[in-house]
């Protein structure tokens, strides 16, 4: 491991004021630190968010759930188990025990991994991103591979979930890695239906439009016959071609809306 | 250098450390446990699987500082006065292990499942057993020896 200070505040105040802006926030590390080792990032200074205990926590608020950032996958598995099961089962399908046990759903979301799962539940549940200076749409918040609205210095210091009427992840598990190869979300809200595709694109997580009117209309694995993904823009390598991922795409999507509740 | 204190297998421990040094290393360097092995050192292997506050976690993929005031297990910690637990007899018994190389990362992920859900199914083992890598057993006698652990029935396991 290269040469750098780490810091470990115990507020969100004195993580902001450690920042400065320039410094790296560290949430369970199971990206961050094995890409330190790789070197491919290589900051002077991170500030681990684990010893926050403000971000730590599920509680109902306003009819949906707000999770802390720094609430492990595992936790989030466990704690919304009854509130929204489908959030629930696509937290204990990330990674591994020993990974769903320090990652975040803060580091994740931050991150926004093409083929993080997290990002497809806070794009199809509408769900906002609460951080250290303010608040931001999911729709606004994801802007490309590895892109957010975040700036320097800024933390996640929790996120809000709409709980949807019904709702279901889809997972293709790249077997690996455990990423999702394609990972699809379908939530059903009262006014209307909203479906995000994580794994596919080379922008990153999507929501797919034209399954969103179909499904809106008729909430069923039928209504998207017909309904075919673009395969321009996905990501095409060893693990699969831009035409197999369109096709998971709309595979997954039809498998979310029959198992939805 | 700053000053971290934790609990390790029941023993408060204090050690001036770097800031970026890994739980793994402080284990193993600073400890001298090294039981705790680093397979990958990439997140992917699990051999350096320890306890922290009771939940199974990557020591090579967390901070030593991350670690202040935890309880943290490590294999060192799994066998009382040179006698084997019933999770390690059940390896042993089972020829869970040839190398041996991931063994600590196996009984301490085995010792998590089993506190959390003490008569797992194979599915469920096998499902659990996702970050831990073997390359020798093939994970057949790793699993019989889990449901052998939780005092279940092996003999419906085929085999290997």
């Amino acid at each position: 491991m290269y040469a750098f200070e780490l810091e470990r505040p115990g507020s969100v105040a004195d993580a902001v004021a450690a920042l400065g802006g320039e410094a790296q926030p560290l949430g369970g590390g199971q990206t961050l630190i094995p890409t330190l080792k790789a070197r491919l990032a290589m900051p002077e200074k991170l500030v681990s968010l684990t010893g926050i205990a403000e971000m730590k926590g599920i509680s109902s608020e306003g009819g949906g759930l707000r999770i802390g950032g720094a609430t492990c996958h595992a936790d989030v598995a466990s704690g919304t188990l009854a509130s929204y099961p489908a959030l629930a089962g696509l937290a204990a399908q990330i990674g591994d025990p020993a990974v769903r046990n320090r990652g975040t759903i803060g580091g994740s979301v931050a991150n926004n991994d093409p083929s993080a799962c997290y990002p497809a539940a806070a794009l199809a549940s509408g769900a906002t991103i609460i951080t250290s200076t303010r608040e931001v749409a999911a729709d606004e918040f994801f802007r490309g591979m590895f892109d957010t609205a975040l700036e320097d210095g800024e933390i996640i210091t929790g996120v809000r979930f709409p709980v949807p009427q019904r709702a279901s992840y889809q997972k293709f598990a790249q077997p690996a890695s455990r990423f999702a190869l394609v990972g699809v979300f379908v939530a059903q809200f009262a006014e209307g239906v909203r479906v995000a595709v994580t794994g596919a694109s080379g922008d990153g997580v999507f929501r797919w439009a034209e399954a969103e009117a179909a499904l809106s209309s008729n909430f069923a694995p039928e209504a998207l016959d017909g309904v075919t993904a673009d395969a321009s823009g996905m990501i095409s390598d060893l693990h699969g071609s831009a035409a197999y991922r369109a096709h998971l795409t709309a595979v997954l999507t039809r498998r979310a809306v029959s198992q939805a509740h | 250098m700053t000053t971290v204190t934790m609990t390790v297998n029941g023993k408060s421990v204090s050690r001036e450390v770097e800031s970026r040094t890994l739980l793994s290393a402080f284990l193993r360097d600073g400890l001298n446990l090294t039981g705790t092995h680093i397979g990958c050192d990439t997140s992917q292997c699990g051999a350096c699987t320890v306890h922290v506050d009771g939940k199974a976690v990557k020591a090579c993929t967390m901070f030593a500082l991350e670690a202040e005031g935890a309880e943290v297990g490590t294999i060192e910690g799994q066998s009382s006065h040179g006698k084997l637990n019933t999770i390690q007899e059940a390896f042993k018994e089972h020829h869970g292990l040839q190398c041996g190389f991931c063994t600590p990362g196996m009984v301490m992920t085995t010792a998590a499942l089993l506190k959390d859900n003490p008569t797992p199914s194979e599915a469920q083992i096998r499902a659990h057993l996702e970050g831990n890598i073997c390359r020798c057993t093939g994970y057949h006698n790793i699993v019989k020896a889990i449901m052998a652990a939780s005092g279940q029935d092996v003999s419906a396991i085929a085999a290997a």
